[in-house]
């Protein structure tokens, strides 16, 4: 079942849903990479929620001139309406008044839902244009999607994604650093709006499938995933993209698979599958990227400080460095060093002797800030500057037990 | 109108919303300083799943489950959003953006699985609440309020509310100084011993103890709202924390107030038969009225002397 989903097997309104949901995720991917990086990623929350008034007055206003109020394009068209009002509130509250932006988000958010709510009861008490399909955007209904729908998605989607090829120089300069942006003469406000106003687009295009309170989810977990594996921006941008509509494919047959699995969410939680591998897994910023890096570091604190302890004679208790010198043939079983051992010994023991001088010596200073206890000396300094350190050292001598 | 109408069916969710706006409000107050606002957002979305999970444990609607597993999943919300913004070296608000979501989607996922027809709970329900059907069937009139047998029939909500804000000003009122503090300079406070993150979990706690006792009678919207508006509005009346939270106190009870009564009777007003959501109704007056502190308020401006704005 699941596999004939994923191959698109499973009938015009299953195929429709899943090519639509692969289309947005990877709009929504792509556009919500740069409000990520720009470090505003929720005031998509705020636009998304402040679609729901401008739906019902599309509705209403669409049942009043006669015609039918759930006309896509037209609820649509209402959506960005009251989504931009919402946005430049937003701007106003934060620009004009002394309320920080998270404040902002929250007010526009709750206003808006609410009065957006308001107008869903004035529209049930209507009693007009079987108006079960608007609550359908609030978790997204696929159920009843229409080819034109999804023409609408693909284009929305193909559109958003062209505007952020053109507009991505200016809206990662000002993502990275708005000052030097401003500075260079690019004008980051306008900028700043022209990336809300993608999101806006790929907010309204997303209504349909997964809904107003979770398309936030397609706008911030894949610019999320994606920085994981990436510190280049526009290959961010790229892999945002993929996983989000990878999510989206997915989570589109995994719903028709089966009954009772909604679309919108089951998008949202394939997509946070997706994060949670990477936040383990991802090579350079994983989970278990970082445990190993100390436990490597670790052995190497422990290997070094027990070849330290041996140069000089002394005895290692700590079981863990005994375990790692043993393992690595460096110390017999009765802490007795090995060949081996006594020579990468007294090899450590003469590199710390030789950063002891380096460290104290002023025309050493840039070697000297590299020392951190593990570096090689060989690493830092050339064969002859170490030569020159060892004929200050002389000769090796005999050390009395 | 007269006591026998008001009394039974408008004066219990009147005190109700008023009861959850302030409640919001005072913590919100200290939310909004600290730049955290959007705590509300996010807990009031994971009380959902919460909700649900306590549901399928217990297998009935009850009140206390559902209060202890909103109150769970809040907490969880709050240390997976700590552990990812650590973790994963990401900015708070994508974070937040990626629990909230993930915990909501997974809450009406788990509503959808299971069999609900035969009770009260939806997704719906859980934004909107359902103010409007708290009545007080037991009063006749005003002399209700004195006679103990109609009283043992109030809805539940209203004591419970009424107790969770009692807590609420209580915890504020006994840390008021080390709030004060620790919100407007947290180094130093840090220096004369006040435990900063402690107290910083704490109000969080507060906060999220507070939206889920008003989420249980009011839903989601008002819980954000009242945290956010009525303090946001409050912000720029004055510039002294006291004032501040007066302020946002009178807005709160405001708008609940209007929002109530433009809801339940605003319809008739109009000509149509049928009140709308007061939820809804509180929400947007408590965005009028910031709207209307964000162009008049005496301290709106970023330097915030009056005359400046």
């Amino acid at each position: 079942m699941l596999w004939d989903a994923l191959t698109l097997q499973l009938g015009y309104n299953a195929t429709l849903v899943a090519i639509g949901a692969t289309l947005l995720g990877f709009a929504a991917g792509v556009t919500g990479t740069f409000l990520f990086l720009r470090k505003r990623a929720l005031v998509s929350d705020a636009i998304s929620h402040a679609t729901l008034p401008g739906v019902c007055i599309a509705f209403m206003v669409m049942v009043a001139l006669g015609g039918d109020g759930r006309n896509l394009p037209g609820l649509l068209a209402g959506s960005a309406l009251s989504a931009w009002v919402g946005l430049l509130c937003i701007n106003g509250l934060t620009r004009r008044t002394r309320l920080a932006e998270d404040a902002a988000i929250g007010a526009v958010l709750s206003v808006f839902f609410g009065f957006g709510v308001v107008l869903l009861t004035v529209i049930q008490t209507m009693g007009v244009g079987r108006q079960a399909g608007l609550e359908g955007f609030l978790l997204g209904s696929t159920a009843g999607m229409l080819f034109a729908d999804a023409l609408i998605i693909a284009v929305g989607g193909a559109a958003t994604v062209l505007l952020v090829m053109i507009l991505r120089r200016p809206m990662l300069m000002v993502a990275f650093d708005a000052e030097y942006a401003a500075a260079t003469g690019v004008p980051v406000h306008r900028v700043d709006l022209a990336m809300m106003g993608l999101v806006m687009a790929v907010t309204v295009i997303g209504l349909k499938i997964v809904g107003l309170i979770l398309i936030v989810a397609l706008l911030i977990i894949p610019p999320v995933t994606a920085r994981f594996w990436s510190d280049r921006a526009d290959r961010v941008v790229l892999l945002s993209g993929i996983a989000g509509g990878l999510a989206g494919y997915l989570g589109a047959a995994v719903s028709a698979s089966a009954p009772n699995l909604p679309t919108g969410p089951i998008i949202v939680l394939i997509s946070f599958a997706l994060f949670a591998l990477s936040l383990l897994l991802a090579p350079a910023r994983g989970v278990l990227a970082a445990v190993l890096r100390h436990r490597r570091f670790q052995r190497r604190v422990h290997v070094r400080q027990g070849l330290l302890a041996l140069a000089q004679g002394q005895e290692v208790y700590e079981p863990y460095t005994r375990r790692l010198l043993r393992r690595a043939g460096l110390m017999r079983a009765d802490g007795v060093a090995t060949e081996a051992g006594r020579a990468r010994a007294a090899k450590a023991l003469r590199d710390e002797r030789r950063w002891g001088l380096v460290r104290a010596d002023q025309t050493h200073e840039a070697a000297a800030a590299q020392y951190d206890g593990l570096r090689d000396i060989e690493t830092v300094l050339t064969r002859d500057q170490i030569d020159e350190i060892d004929r200050r050292i002389g000769p090796p001598h005999e050390v009395r037990a | 109108m007269s006591g026998e109408e008001f009394v039974p069916l408008s004066l219990t969710p009147l005190l109700i919303g008023i009861c959850a706006a302030v409640a919001c409000a005072l913590p919100g107050n200290f939310l909004l300083l600290r730049r955290q606002a959007l705590i509300g957002d996010a807990i009031s979305h994971v009380v959902l799943p919460g909700i649900v999970v306590a549901f399928l444990l217990t297998g009935v609607i009850s009140t206390w489950p559902m209060m202890l597993g909103a109150a769970g999943a809040a907490a969880v919300a709050v240390i997976l959003i700590e552990a990812i913004r650590r973790l994963g070296r990401i900015e708070p608000g994508a974070a937040m953006g990626v629990v909230f979501t993930t915990m909501f989607a997974a809450g009406v996922l788990l509503l959808e699985q299971t069999d609900t027809s035969s009770v009260h709970l939806d997704v719906e329900h859980a934004l909107y609440g359902n103010l409007e059907s708290l009545i007080w069937l037991d009063a006749t009139g005003w002399a209700s309020l004195l006679d103990p047998k109609a009283l043992a029939g109030l809805p539940p909500e209203l004591p419970r509310i009424a107790v969770t804000l009692l807590a609420v000003a209580l915890f504020i009122g006994l840390f008021w100084r080390p709030l004060k503090i620790s919100t407007f300079d947290e180094g130093f406070a840090r220096t004369i011993g006040i435990r900063t993150g402690a107290l910083g979990l704490a109000l969080v706690l507060v906060a999220a103890i507070s939206a889920v006792a008003a989420f249980d009678a009011v839903g989601s919207i008002i819980v954000i709202a009242m945290f956010i508006c009525p303090p946001a509005a409050a912000r720029m009346m004055t510039n002294r924390l006291e004032a501040q939270i007066g302020w946002s106190v009178l807005f709160a009870v405001l708008s609940a107030v209007i929002g109530y009564v433009l809801a339940g009777y605003g319809p008739l007003w109009l000509g149509w038969a049928d009140a709308v959501s007061a939820a809804g109704m509180i929400a947007t007056v408590s965005g009028v009225i910031l709207v209307l502190a964000a162009a008049f308020g005496p301290c709106r401006g970023r330097a915030g002397a009056p005359g400046t704005g």
